[in-house]
């Protein structure tokens, strides 16, 4: 009874619900049928072979692209829709938007703005807030991941790794309730690939409730509290790191982990 | 050509002067506004209406497929029959400015297309639309991408801007005429007219360059 009524509160405070999404582009169906919550402070990673559906679903849950079927709902809101059903316009889907943080695996800067600006600039021209507070946050941020030191330079000027900790600085101003990783290491040399793990631990030990897109198997294991493993558009395993990586219960999550010589 | 030919065309140098002033002018203000317009128009380019997009497609692509000479007597000898009356110089420096408009809508939209889609994608994540995504995302990045096309689009109005003496603008080239019709020197006059439009190009290629360079570590 007690454990049930715990169930319900928490279900009630899901951050993020997706609820049968379903994506195809063409003939080709990429998500079938996608379902899943997020409670606040969880860490998911997905996990799949490439072409799985993965980064697509992430793209889904920020109406990047939009799904054929099914519902994102961040904080019970529905993205996309309006309260009566209605698909919302542009102003109040970028208001959606802005409470979700994204980071890409190419890092996807504004390379014509400096550091700090990248890091203003949703804060100030989307979210509209005061000047001056959005900047003290945005050197707190930067200097949250390490880069106080940068904030003048241009994007062009940085390492690989010091780009994408501008990316999570970025998603970070915006106090987003979930933050969104796709593939956030895949584009950068093994040993710029710490320095970013690092701060996403430091972030998942914070209590940030983060889905990822990942190919770093200790890591994924390391900092997630659950792993959802996709194959061919469905999720075939939605549990706990140590279930799933010791004891994978499907041959395609078992074949996946031996193909990425996860030992 | 000997040194008396120098010497007649630095006594017209009123006439030179008064060339390369209107010559000078046409270049500055149809280059600016050519900018402008050309940036105005873009977007249309990319509306999510459908007569939009076309109109604009149809309208550019008309302007950049008919001679920029014939361009200027619709407006200046076709125009008037309508009741549009301009000046030489104004009837010059309109037919200047819609023709390259049209040229700089066309470059600047290549820019944009050549935008990487994942910065475009960034803009649209973190909540930028409309005018907005253009404003701070889309329009310095494409700005900067043009660069050296819209520096190519300045030569080419340079160059443009001598057709004009056809409706009798005095501009260099009709200052050197003018003189060579007198003193019967050809050579010597249309060899300077040419050094002339060759230190216009030099000083675009100059400064083009140095924008160049402040723009090369913005883009990507």
């Amino acid at each position: 009874m007690n454990a049930s009524v715990q169930h319900e509160s928490k279900t009630h405070q899901a951050v993020l619900r997706v609820q049968g999404i379903s994506k195809s582009f063409g003939d080709n169906h990429v998500l079938k049928d996608i379902s899943f919550d997020m409670q606040k402070g969880e860490v998911v990673s997905l996990l799949g072979p490439s072409g799985c559906g993965k980064s697509t679903l992430l793209r889904c849950i920020n109406w990047l692209e939009i799904p054929d079927a099914g519902h994102i709902r961040l904080n019970s809101e529905r993205m996309g829709y309006a309260v009566n059903g209605t698909k919302v316009g542009d102003a109040q889907l970028s208001k959606m938007r802005s409470k979700i943080g994204m980071v890409f695996q190419h890092f996807a800067l504004w390379p014509h703005m400096t550091v700090l600006e990248n890091v203003m600039a949703s804060p100030l021209h989307v979210q509209k807030r005061n000047r001056k507070e959005v900047e003290q946050e945005a050197r707190a941020v930067l200097k949250r991941v390490g880069l106080e030191d940068k904030i003048n330079m241009l994007p062009s000027r940085l390492s690989g790794g010091q780009k994408q900790r501008v990316g999570i600085a970025r998603a970070l101003a915006m106090k987003p309730d979930i933050l969104l990783f796709d593939e956030p290491t895949s584009a950068l040399d093994p040993m710029l690939v710490g320095e970013v793990l690092e701060v996403m631990r430091d972030l998942a030990a914070e209590g940030s409730t983060m889905v990822i897109v990942t190919h770093e198997m200790k890591f994924a294991r390391q900092v997630s509290s659950r792993i959802i493993f996709m194959d061919s558009g469905h999720i075939i395993e939605n549990r706990s790191p140590e279930e799933f990586f010791d004891n994978p219960q499907t041959d395609k999550a078992k074949t996946f982990l031996h193909s990425v010589q996860y030992k | 050509m000997n040194l008396s030919d120098f010497q007649i065309i630095y006594d017209e140098r009123d006439s030179v002067i008064t060339g390369i002033q209107t010559t000078l002018s046409l270049v500055l203000v149809s280059g600016l506004a050519s900018v402008l317009f050309g940036l105005i128009l873009t977007p249309l380019f990319f509306s999510k209406v459908g007569w939009v997009r076309g109109s604009i497609e149809w309208l550019c692509s008309a302007m950049r497929c008919s001679p920029f000479l014939l361009f200027v007597y619709v407006i200046y000898f076709g125009l008037p029959s309508y009741g549009i009356n301009f000046d030489k110089y104004t009837s010059g420096l309109v037919a200047m400015i819609v023709y390259h408009s049209a040229y700089m809508a066309i470059i600047f939209r290549s820019a944009w297309v050549d935008i990487p889609a994942e910065i475009l994608e960034a803009g649209t994540a973190y909540g930028f639309r409309g005018a907005t995504l253009i404003r701070r995302i889309i329009g310095p990045l494409l700005l900067m991408r043009a660069i050296p096309m819209v520096g190519n689009q300045w030569i080419q109005i340079v160059k443009d801007s001598a057709y004009l003496g056809i409706i009798s603008v005095f501009d260099i080239t009709a200052a050197f005429n003018s003189i060579q019709s007198i003193y019967f020197n050809p050579f010597v006059c249309f060899i300077v007219a040419g050094l002339l439009y060759w230190v216009f190009c030099l000083l675009i290629e100059l400064i083009v360059n140095l924008v160049a360079r402040y723009a090369r570590e913005r883009i990507a």
